[in-house]
């Protein structure tokens, strides 16, 4: 018993292993082949991060993480939720308006900002679920639509709402009052002292409720077997039509935060450089972490340790920093073909185990016979 | 059964109930319809770019490498595999253009827009057929990898030299137009009378007839190449087969596996020739970003034409006449169109009240006069909303036919060898 659980955690460990492996013999393959320095860019790339770069991979992280646990949602429930793009600009976007106007005084402000983040990115992926629970609506098509029509929308509304600075091209909706700002983390006092976003805190809180919703719940049950089996989560007693419709809006929901680090702890108004295409890297972390609150922990640390760290590429072997995206492409793609080719190794031995088993029984029997 | 309900003039004929057939070269119908509506929308709201001979010759660029990206779409859905990663190989074939045509000229960029578009192809294909990879994710990887590789080569490779730089590779040569003079001449005659209906049908055929880029001629000749392989041959109804019913197809004896590898492969290549439009006719050098999601959009307008060749072009058509339309004064003529789709959603409205579906019809009204209202209300369409025009439009049409139109029945499910058993 004891020997196929081992073999079953040496197998667990050994998909990601070798989904990593095979991604750092691409890239290396790529530099090679595009006559770049190989060792010196993975010098750089491996090195130890220096404290200040800390706090930016922590930064980085939480947002990619809120991405990844809103991408992740959706794929418990088999929805492919290709809308976090657009659903965290349009709902930071609302947000920066919210607390830019300052009904409230201080955190209460704050709050209602977050809250209405949450609201306006439910709503948006909402549109989607509910095409898709009534009109039969792919949600990957009705998300990529709602992505567009997020940004011409934002667009628009930035101009009517903006205020622009003298001499300046960049429109941005009103500063929030300082009072409103989420307070930074400090990790280091340095010198020099690091500080990291404040809602980190609340992304781990998030990442917290999402297991326990997703795994301790009713709710989350359902919605679990929704994603593997409709027809066995119909003869259950759910609706699968609701499911569909409160997994997008969860999801949106989640995706609303995704701004939110950005927005309450440095940028503070919403404009026209706002960071973008977030909601990507946020899919291919929840596909990284299978889904798992710690696993896309772990994959939004990678991803933005590997961003940090390609910063300088540029400056200090002259080779260009994009050369990450195609190693974080590709990692997703090993991650899950690994994973594949892991379970079906894993299935195999598992067969011959079983068959193995009945030989030595029919050969008991034989014995038992011929005796 | 479930009741057509279309909000755009370019879909007009596919509203035939759904037992009825439609009719053979629907497709010729729609455009002569289109045009019409489009005649009629010049004469009542005065706009005069809707169908002029350079508007319909911007459209024709613009909607091919849409169409080219959902032809790519097309290919391999048929053959059962969702092909998201159209996008990754559109941005893979504008960098093949911009690579090879700077180095070999032209053609070799058509080439190079090819393979490069066929390379990203290989992997969906290896990813999703050999290794079993769900097709989104497979997609979505290959996006990435494509943007970051194409990125990373351009900083590589057009670096120093002239006009080029880490976002954009210098200017490529043009390719070969055709025009036929005296013939285009006339035309432009008759198309300056202004008389109704006509001179729009000459603007139509001034534009195929007057610095027609080979590249769109041969984009629309793959357009019926793809129809005759995939319907009129063995080849084609076999690749189908594996679309809509593997395990019989191979208990028949087809390589199911080998028709969706190639079909795959096929696909990149037609993604990859409409980067190459992208960056040798629209433009003419790679730009980075230069696909602005044209192959998600391409993949929506082979969805909206019902994975059949002729919505396809259908719903190209109106994705790049809409785009280009917001390009040229896009204000005014997008509010022209405002007029004309109200009339249709309320014409539709009446129709499914008729029918007896009164809630569809409910929202179709509520929707015509809220159009109709918005365009007496306001004089120009703000640029940012035309910009959204396509996608709007895409998905109220998703929204209202999407229980008529049926995708191939294994579409995006993955096959094993040897599951006919």
């Amino acid at each position: 018993m004891s020997s196929t659980r081992v073999i079953r955690i040496v197998l667990g460990i050994s998909a990601p292993l070798l989904a990593l492996v095979a991604a750092f013999l691409i890239t290396s393959a790529v530099l090679y082949l595009a006559d770049d320095p190989v060792l010196k860019v993975w010098d750089q790339l491996l090195s130890v991060p220096e404290a200040r770069n800390v706090g930016n991979i922590v930064d980085n992280a939480t947002v990619l993480y809120l991405s990844g646990l809103a991408a992740a949602i959706g794929f418990r429930m088999n929805l492919f939720n290709i809308g976090v793009d657009g659903q965290y600009r349009i709902a930071a976007f609302v947000a920066a308006v919210v607390a830019g106007e300052a009904w409230l005084p201080g955190y209460l402000n704050t709050f209602l900002a977050v809250l209405c983040a949450m609201a306006v990115g439910a709503l948006w992926a909402g549109i989607a679920g509910v095409l898709r629970a009534t009109r039969g609506v792919s949600e990957v098509i009705s998300t990529i639509m709602l992505n567009a029509i997020a940004t011409g929308l934002v667009a628009y509304l930035l101009r009517k709402a903006s205020e622009q600075a003298e001499g300046s091209n960049v429109v941005a909706t009103k500063t929030i009052p300082e009072d409103s700002w989420l307070p930074s983390i400090t990790i280091s006092d340095g010198p020099p002292v690091v500080d990291v976003y404040g809602f980190v805190v609340i992304a781990v809180v998030m990442g917290l409720l999402y297991w326990f919703v997703l795994n301790k719940t009713r709710f989350g049950f359902d919605l679990r077997a929704t994603g593997r089996s409709t027809t066995a989560a119909v003869a259950s007693g759910v609706s699968v039509n609701k499911m569909i419709v409160a997994a997008m809006m969860l999801s949106g929901a989640m995706a609303g935060l995704v701004g939110m680090p950005i927005l309450l702890g440095s940028s503070h108004n919403y404009g026209s450089t706002f960071q973008s295409g977030l909601g990507f890297a946020g899919i291919a972390i929840a596909l990284l972490g299978r889904n798992n609150a710690v696993g896309i922990g772990v994959g939004a640390l990678l991803f933005a340790f590997l961003d940090e760290q390609s910063n300088p590429l540029q400056i200090l072997v002259g080779v260009s920093p994009d050369i990450v995206a195609i190693t974080q492409g590709v990692i997703v793609l090993t991650v899950v073909i690994s994973y594949e080719v892991v379970r079906r190794y894993g299935v195999r031995l598992e067969q011959q185990a079983v068959a193995r088993a009945l030989e030595q029984e029919r050969s008991t029997q034989k014995k038992e016979v011929s005796a | 059964m479930s009741v057509p309900a279309t909000a755009t003039g370019v879909v007009e004929p596919a509203g035939a109930a759904p037992k009825r057939r439609l009719p053979r070269f629907w497709i010729v119908y729609a455009i002569l319809l289109a045009v019409l509506v489009l005649s009629i929308l010049e004469v009542v709201t005065g706009a005069n770019d809707l169908a002029s001979s350079g508007a319909i010759k911007a459209t024709l660029i613009g909607t091919m490498p849409i169409m080219l990206a959902g032809l790519g779409g097309l290919w391999s859905e048929r053959a059962g595999i969702v092909n998201i990663g159209l996008e990754g190989m559109l941005i893979l074939g504008t960098y093949g253009a911009g690579y090879f045509g700077y180095h070999h000229g032209p053609w070799a960029g058509v080439l190079g827009a090819i393979l490069m578009g066929m390379l990203g192809g290989l992997i969906h294909a290896i990813a999703t057929v050999v290794f079993g990879v769900d097709h989104i994710i497979s997609g979505v990887a290959i996006n990435i990898i494509a943007l970051g590789a194409v990125q990373y080569l351009a900083s590589i490779t057009f670096s120093g030299l002239p006009g080029g730089g880490s976002t954009q590779s210098p200017k490529v040569g043009d390719v070969q137009t055709i025009t036929i003079g005296p013939l285009s001449d006339f035309l432009f005659d008759v198309e300056k009378k202004d008389w109704f209906f006509v001179s729009e049908l000459a603007a139509i055929a001034r534009s195929l007839c007057d610095e027609l880029s080979l590249l769109v001629l041969i984009s629309l000749l793959l357009l019926v190449l793809t129809w005759w392989i995939l319907w009129r041959t063995a080849f084609g109804l076999r690749l189908r087969s594996c679309g809509e019913a593997p395990a019989a197809a191979e208990s028949l004896g087809v390589k199911v596996l080998r028709y969706k590898f190639a079909a795959v492969i096929v696909s990149g290549g037609l993604a990859g020739l409409g980067g190459g439009v992208l960056a040798l006719v629209a433009a003419s050098n790679y730009r980075d970003g230069q696909t602005g999601g044209r192959g998600y959009i391409g993949l929506a307008a082979m969805i909206f034409g019902n994975w059949r060749p002729g919505g396809l072009l259908a719903g190209s058509g109106l994705f790049g006449y809409t785009q280009t339309l917001s390009l040229r004064q896009g204000g005014e003529s997008i509010h022209a169109l405002l007029l004309a789709a109200a009339v249709l959603a309320v014409g539709a409205a009446l129709l499914q009240a008729r029918r007896g579906n009164l809630p569809t019809a409910g929202i179709m009204g509520g929707l015509g006069v809220l159009l109709g209202v918005t365009y007496f209300l306001i004089d120009t369409v703000p640029s940012d909303f035309s910009s959204m025009t396509p996608y709007v439009i895409t998905l109220l049409v998703l929204a209202f036919a999407a229980q008529r139109l049926r995708m191939p029945a294994a579409d995006g499910q993955i096959y094993r060898k040897g599951s006919a058993g």
